[in-house]
């Protein structure tokens, strides 16, 4: 199958980006250099495009209780102009994918799905929504840009006439603005640990916002940044990523985010609001868990990656990396992993099997990097 | 991309190359460095140690992946590159050059590419 072009796919060319694909999208990997891309999100700006990601916009006067049904957040209790971290799971529990969910008006919301899953996403709500709610889904139609890092405010506020309306976004907020000339949902989200905000704009306006951006941005040490910077950033900043943390066997409560379950959402009568794979979480909620997502701290150089198993010091299987990188923030590697309760505890010494041979690592809390405010 | 390969080295399908002196320099080609992207940890033999062609000998970490470092040669390492050990963006920004590898007293060379013919099927 040939891969989808993102609508920034000639800017991306022009400024050298090594391309990869990813869920069936040519993105950028990097454009020059990973680390140099990382860290000038941390310490100044980067832009990425992240219009691969999936956009479905459910409207209709019950939008907000048929996703109170469908998903495991109360979205009918969302404030027009807000945004919710969210995840959509199945009957026993297991998470289909997991979300951010913006509340346009009273009556529209805004659904974002990884692009690998936008197609369940969409049939699972399709079916949940069925006669309540309609779901359009825009996702070629919408482009994503997002501007990452300690002055990312300054570089897109410098750009729009409703300056201080942005700038007074809080956390997890958005609001309709004008960037360089483009209307946009200027939305103060993101997956790196830094401030920034988050563009959906229509796909054919994507290439005058990226080049705006950029212009504007590069004096002030913005570069574009591609999906590898992506990753090792969220890592540090101990954010989930589908199909490394969470996927179909895993419940929010397995990766540390039971508290997205919203089991006391009620409707307007105060009666409990049943969603889909509800009893599966109440029960787990209850249970005692087998596993827990943790944070390890590399002792040595080399670093633990997706997949390897983690031991004891003497040699038994007590879990499973999920991510894993040399920090380029910390200088020493860094990973997620599921182990067994007994060896989750802060300060345990453990090993990865990193290609056949033990590395000590240390059990650290989650995040590893948090930003300075 | 336009890659810039030296004509006078020898190329494998691993992606390492050598050249004819004695004892032989060993680094990988600009094709796996990009691949790689920024690589930040080199595992590599030490000083004696003999080697056999086509062997894993190494490892090369970047913040993305990992590749595995194969020995073109069989032979016995005469030095290795301090250097690029203490940092390991010398192979990215100078694959050909001061971000070498190895030196290796070669007993016998394993299969190799020319500059052409390595282009060839890294290309495809």
């Amino acid at each position: 199958m040939t891969d989808v072009l993102s609508p920034l796919h000639d800017e991306h060319v022009a400024l050298g980006a090594a391309l990869t694909s990813f869920a069936g999208w040519q993105m950028p990997l990097r454009y020059s250099s990973d680390i140099a891309e990382h860290q000038a999100v941390r310490t100044a700006a980067g832009l990425f495009d992240l219009s691969h990601m999936g956009e479905l916009e459910i409207s209709g006067p019950d939008a907000g209780r048929a996703l109170d049904g469908a998903l495991v957040g109360n979205l009918s209790a969302l404030a027009p102009g807000r945004a919710r971290y969210t995840m959509i799971c199945a009957e026993d529990g297991g998470v289909i994918d997991d979300l951010v969910v913006y509340r346009l008006t009273e009556d529209r919301y805004l659904v974002v799905a990884n692009a690998s899953n936008v197609e369940v996403v969409r049939e699972a709500l399709v079916e949940r929504l069925s006669g309540v709610a309609v779901l359009t889904d825009s996702s070629l139609a919408t482009a994503l840009v997002a501007v990452q890092g300690p002055l990312a405010e300054q570089i897109v506020t410098s750009l729009t006439p409703q300056a201080e309306a942005v700038s007074a976004l809080k956390y997890y907020a958005a609001v309709d603005a004008t960037v360089a000339g483009i209307d946009a949902l200027v939305a103060r989200t993101g997956y790196t640990g830094e401030d920034g905000f988050e563009l959906f704009v229509p796909a054919e306006q994507a290439p005058a916002l990226w080049s705006a951006l950029l212009e504007a941005g590069t004096p002030l040490g913005l570069v574009p940044a591609g999906l590898s910077a992506r990753d090792s950033l969220r890592l540090e900043a101990g954010m989930p990523l589908y199909g490394n943390e969470l996927d179909r066997t895993t419940t929010p409560h397995d990766a540390g985010l039971g508290r997205v379950v919203k089991l006391d959402k009620v409707d307007d009568e105060g009666n409990p609001v049943p969603f889909v794979g509800r009893d599966a979480l109440a029960a787990r909620g209850e249970a005692q868990p087998t596993r827990q997502l943790v944070g390890l701290q590399g002792l040595g150089r080399r670093a633990a990656r997706h997949g390897y198993p983690v031991t004891t010091p003497d040699g038994t299987v007590v879990g499973e990396v999920t991510s894993g990188a040399p920090s380029p923030t910390l200088g020493h590697p860094v990973a997620m992993a599921y182990v067994s309760p007994e060896h989750a505890a802060e300060g345990t010494e453990l090993l990865v099997d990193v290609r056949g041979r033990g590395e000590q690592v240390r059990v650290v809390p989650l995040p590893f990097y948090r930003r300075p405010r | 991309m336009t890659v810039e390969l030296p004509a006078h080295l020898h190329y494998t399908v691993e992606h390492e190359w050598l050249d004819d002196a004695s004892p032989a320099t060993i680094g990988i080609t600009s094709v796996a460095a990009d691949a790689l992207g920024d690589i930040v940890y080199l595992e590599l033999p030490a000083v004696g140690e003999s080697l056999t062609a086509g062997s894993v000998i190494g490892e090369i970490e970047s913040t993305k992946s990992v590749s595995e470092l194969f020995s073109p040669v069989s032979g016995t390492v005469a030095e290795v590159n301090q250097a690029a050990i203490d940092d390991p963006s010398l192979v990215n920004s100078d694959p050909f050059g001061a971000g070498w590898l190895l030196k290796v007293d070669v007993a016998e060379t394993g299969p190799v590419l020319t500059a052409e013919a390595y282009a060839a099927q890294s290309a495809g």
